[in-house]
């Protein structure tokens, strides 16, 4: 694992895999829109606006998904000092938030018709917006430190304590009495939906994956020649000070 | 164990000589419950009926303005540098400084929660409740919010981004305890969210002053 902790090396390989992940991601993404919105039936209750049900439950898992992410990198960054990790863990945040973001309003937007409601503070909703709000106050931390080498561990604590909500989103359904709808695809008895809906949801889902790596290799490459830059200045402005020391006690 | 003690009662003093422990959090307390009537209308139901949330919110608005004289006072003179030097391991001096938060924060609050349950006419079938839940709800935001305060300690714009880390956190505790006090009145049993809240307290006693020692450390790098 030590191996790929060189950036040059990380670099490199982050850059011959970038172009197979980008276009996963578009082709899954144009097959799993075709497949949703055209190919698979509309239900029998809901009509078509069960489609944006590919949108939305993608979303959702993505928003879980990138925070175990965070908190794995944060652990392993934290445990045994691979310096990437850390940098895993900020750059995926924001792409996390988004899909959170995402998330909530699609599913707002889902709700309106369904639900005859924009907003509910039930357990899945208000549990979700409780990982909204970590992922920003995560985002907040790394903001707050001058120096960003430094704002890696504690942010990894702080990654790592949130962690907590996400098991209470995955349950939420099943502990608590709530409007949303309950585990239909990783439950105890496999997946609830039949295979028409189900195929599509996981295209989409996959899809969603593959366009996180890429925009996660995009963000570390931007993260590490950042670090790299901010090394360069510091280092110029200290050239220039001791330059301008010199000269400034030669008078 | 003298040690544990001689910190707790030594923040415990500290916090009475500078003001800062249970005057100015009960003012607060008082203040913040008035603007609600004030806000909203003196109407007896209405303010009855929020007024469980509105005490709830308003504690934990004390409590959180509160931590960070947790660790910032003692960070900026090296005391907390020295106290993690000493033979008391950290973890258990974070737990002496978030206990003495507490009994400087969280206890008044819980002693003036039914008077001021009074003043926003909360059923008086909830009173009981009301006391226990704050017992078991106050520390817990001490400890939580001790872990929010290692982590600013030391950042330069620490105040502001404090709540920002702590509030997703307090707001389980939040939940449960005014399912609580709400179940009271309305006749059910309380005991489920106040065995939750006691869980909470009990991961939050054991984990938390880990955490915070943690991050502790970190700011001292």
């Amino acid at each position: 694992m030590h191996r790929f902790a060189n950036p040059t090396r990380f670099l490199r390989i982050a850059g011959a895999v970038l172009p197979w992940c980008a276009s996963a991601t578009v082709v899954l993404l144009a097959v799993g829109l075709y497949l949703g919105l055209f190919v698979a039936p509309p239900d029998y209750q809901q009509g078509d606006t069960v489609r944006i049900m590919f949108v939305h439950v993608p979303a959702s898992w993505m928003a879980l998904f990138v925070y175990s992410v965070m908190a794995g990198a944060s652990a392993v960054g934290f445990i045994w000092r691979h310096p990437l990790n850390d940098l895993v863990a900020k750059a995926s945040a924001p792409i996390g938030a988004s899909f959170t973001f995402v998330a909530l309003v699609t599913g707002s937007i889902w709700g309106q018709p369904m639900w005859g409601t924009w907003w509910v503070w039930d357990a899945r909703l208000t549990s979700v917006l409780i990982l909204f709000f970590l992922y920003l106050g995560y985002m907040a931390l790394w903001q707050a430190y001058d120096d960003p080498g430094r704002a890696a561990k504690p942010a990894a604590i702080l990654a790592l304590v949130g962690f907590v909500n996400v098991p209470i989103i995955k349950f939420s359904v099943d502990w608590w009495n709530t409007l949303h709808q309950p585990a239909s695809v990783i439950t105890a008895s496999g997946p609830k939906i039949h295979s028409s809906i189900l195929a599509p949801l996981l295209v989409m889902i996959v899809a969603f994956t593959f366009y996180y790596l890429t925009v996660l290799i995009y963000r570390l490459r931007a993260e590490i020649l950042a670090r790299k830059i901010r090394v360069i200045r510091l280092a110029q402005v200290e050239g220039r000070a001791a330059a301008g020391a010199v000269g400034g006690g030669a008078d | 164990m003298s040690a544990f003690l001689g910190l707790l009662w030594r923040d415990v003093r500290l916090a009475f000589k500078q003001g800062g422990a249970a005057t100015m959090t009960l003012m607060f307390f008082l203040l913040t419950v008035t603007l609600f009537p004030l806000g909203v209308g003196p109407e007896i139901e209405v303010l009855s009926r929020i007024s469980t949330g509105v005490l709830l919110v308003a504690a934990l608005f004390a409590s959180m303005l509160s931590l960070d004289r947790l660790f910032q006072a003692d960070y900026e003179d090296g005391s907390l540098e020295l106290i993690s030097l000493s033979p008391l391991p950290l973890v258990l001096a974070v737990l002496a400084k978030s206990a003495a938060h507490w009994l400087t924060t969280g206890l008044p609050l819980v002693i003036a929660a039914p008077l001021l349950a009074l003043l926003l006419a909360m059923d008086p079938s909830g009173y009981p409740v009301l006391i226990l839940t704050m017992l078991l709800a106050t520390p817990s935001l001490s400890l939580i919010g001790a872990i929010g305060a290692a982590l600013t300690v030391g950042v330069r714009r620490g105040g502001v981004l404090l709540p920002l880390l702590v509030l997703p956190l307090f707001i389980p505790v939040l939940i449960f305890a005014v399912g609580a006090v709400e179940a009271a009145i309305g006749g059910l049993t309380p005991r489920p969210h106040l065995f939750i809240l006691a869980a909470i307290l009990c991961i939050a006693a054991v984990l938390g002053p880990w955490a915070s020692a943690a991050a502790l450390r970190l700011a001292f790098e």
